[in-house]
């Protein structure tokens, strides 16, 4: 096979290169170096196993390992620390709402004892006004009557004096008063 | 990558094993090579970058840091989603597999380097790696019940037809492992060799000059679909054994 492939290579070339400094075996098939290659290929990649396999890649692998522990780490703490937002939200929203809830029970309770404190101030002063209104209507009817009472003695003294006048006798405010009662009573 | 002092080079001429540093250990020719150079260079670049990238291990990453964690979890999703939460301990063996890989084809894209994956020896040694840790942890965690991988579900009657055709897939795993990316790698490497030759050559032959444009044109489209080449070859090495290795862990057929 090597020196056909060595032909064919001649024949394609043979026209550009005329002296083709070929070996004299096709050199991938020359067993002559085939020692010699294993020996390195061995020392050279049994040296490249042992630094892949002790240091380089454990290095690396620590490294992404690292890297993969650090963000999942780095999850799991967002996912309890929006636990703990979620719960004070909640926590905050159920005192909010129960500050709320308070703030209208003490706004009614102030309401209704303010309504409770002023029906009672007008209650008593109404009470007060409608004392005093009946007071004063009592003493109207007083004045109205001791008025009506010093009517009667005014027409009396009226009447004396213009019976006097007419019949130039007197008369006595007594006998007046007798004959007005008696016409008041006829 | 052109014409060197003695005149132009042959397009296999790039994958020539040349000693560096002459050595023989345990009877066998150890020499350190250009191919030894530039799996070293591949390790240096992977493992410092890596390692250097990883400095801060900041939680927000730099640039580098994005990279080599970009790189680790490709990789990783790679094995889980083929072999699954128990093959991560194969991980580093992929991850290995991978960059060893990808480095080796990049690096190989810069004119003047050498691409030690476009070498079957190389390319043979990690597909037969892969296998034999599929056969070894096979047996080892389940034992006799491993061989079910060569026994489909289907009626006994057809079972001396399909064990065969079994086995010749599972032994044919490891060849296509890695003759799919030697002969990518080495054929990617001869075109751009020919086409980049072609500049060189036409302008040396007259009036044929003025089409050298058009084979640089060419090299450099040619250069953009190698590195897409590298980098899937790359990943289908990985994924390949991510595939195999699921035989491995859960055996075959459920």
């Amino acid at each position: 096979m090597s020196m056909l492939l060595l032909g064919a290579v001649a024949v394609t070339t043979g026209e550009f290169i005329p002296s083709a400094a070929a070996p004299d075996v096709f050199p991938p098939f020359d067993p002559s170096t085939f020692a010699k290659q294993l020996f390195w290929l061995a020392l050279s990649f049994g040296a490249l196993y042992f630094l892949m396999a002790r240091v380089a890649l454990p290095r690396i692998g620590e490294v992404i390992e690292e890297r993969r522990d650090r963000i999942q780490r780095d999850l799991d703490e967002a996912a309890r620390l929006k636990v703990e937002t979620d719960a004070a939200l909640k926590a905050y929203e159920q005192s909010l709402a129960d500050a709320r809830g308070k703030a209208q029970g003490l706004a009614k309770e102030t309401r209704d004892k303010l309504a409770a404190e002023t029906d009672a101030e007008r209650h008593r002063v109404e009470g007060d006004l409608n004392a005093k209104l009946a007071e004063t209507e009592k003493r109207i009817a007083e004045t109205k009557s001791r008025a009506l009472a010093s009517v009667d003695e005014i027409a009396a003294s009226t009447a004396t004096d213009i019976v006097s006048m007419l019949t130039g006798k007197g008369v006595t405010v007594d006998e007046v008063r007798q004959t007005l009662a008696k016409v008041k009573a006829g | 990558m052109a014409a060197g002092a003695d005149g132009v080079h042959s397009p296999i001429a790039q994958f020539e094993i040349k000693d560096l540093v002459p050595l023989r250990l345990f009877g066998f020719d150890t020499s350190f090579t250009n191919s030894a150079l530039f799996m070293i260079i591949a390790v240096g670049l992977i493992s410092s970058f890596l390692i250097m990238s990883m400095r801060g291990r900041s939680l927000v990453p730099t640039r580098m840091q994005s990279i080599a964690e970009l790189l680790y979890e490709f990789v990783a999703n790679t094995v889980r989603e083929n072999v699954g939460q128990e093959g991560m301990k194969f991980f580093p063996l992929v991850f290995s597999l991978f960059m060893f890989v990808l480095i080796c084809n990049m690096v190989g894209l810069v004119p003047g380097t050498f691409t030690v994956t476009s070498h079957i020896v190389v390319t043979a040694a990690l597909a037969l790696l892969v296998i034999g840790i599929v056969i070894v942890y096979g047996v080892a965690t389940q034992g006799v019940h491993f061989l079910k991988l060569f026994v489909p579900d289907v009626p006994p009657a057809l079972l001396p037809l399909m064990v065969p055709i079994e086995v010749i897939s599972f032994l044919s795993r490891p060849l296509s492992l890695s003759v799919r990316l030697f002969a990518n790698m080495l054929a990617g490497h001869i075109a751009l060799k020919i086409f980049a030759g072609f500049v060189g050559s036409l302008l040396a032959a007259g009036v044929w000059g003025i089409l050298s444009p058009l084979a640089l044109f060419g090299t450099v489209a040619l250069t953009a679909l190698e590195v897409l080449v590298a980098v899937l070859q790359a990943y289908v090495f990985a994924v390949l054994t991510c595939v195999y290795l699921h035989d491995a862990v859960h055996g075959a057929h459920h």
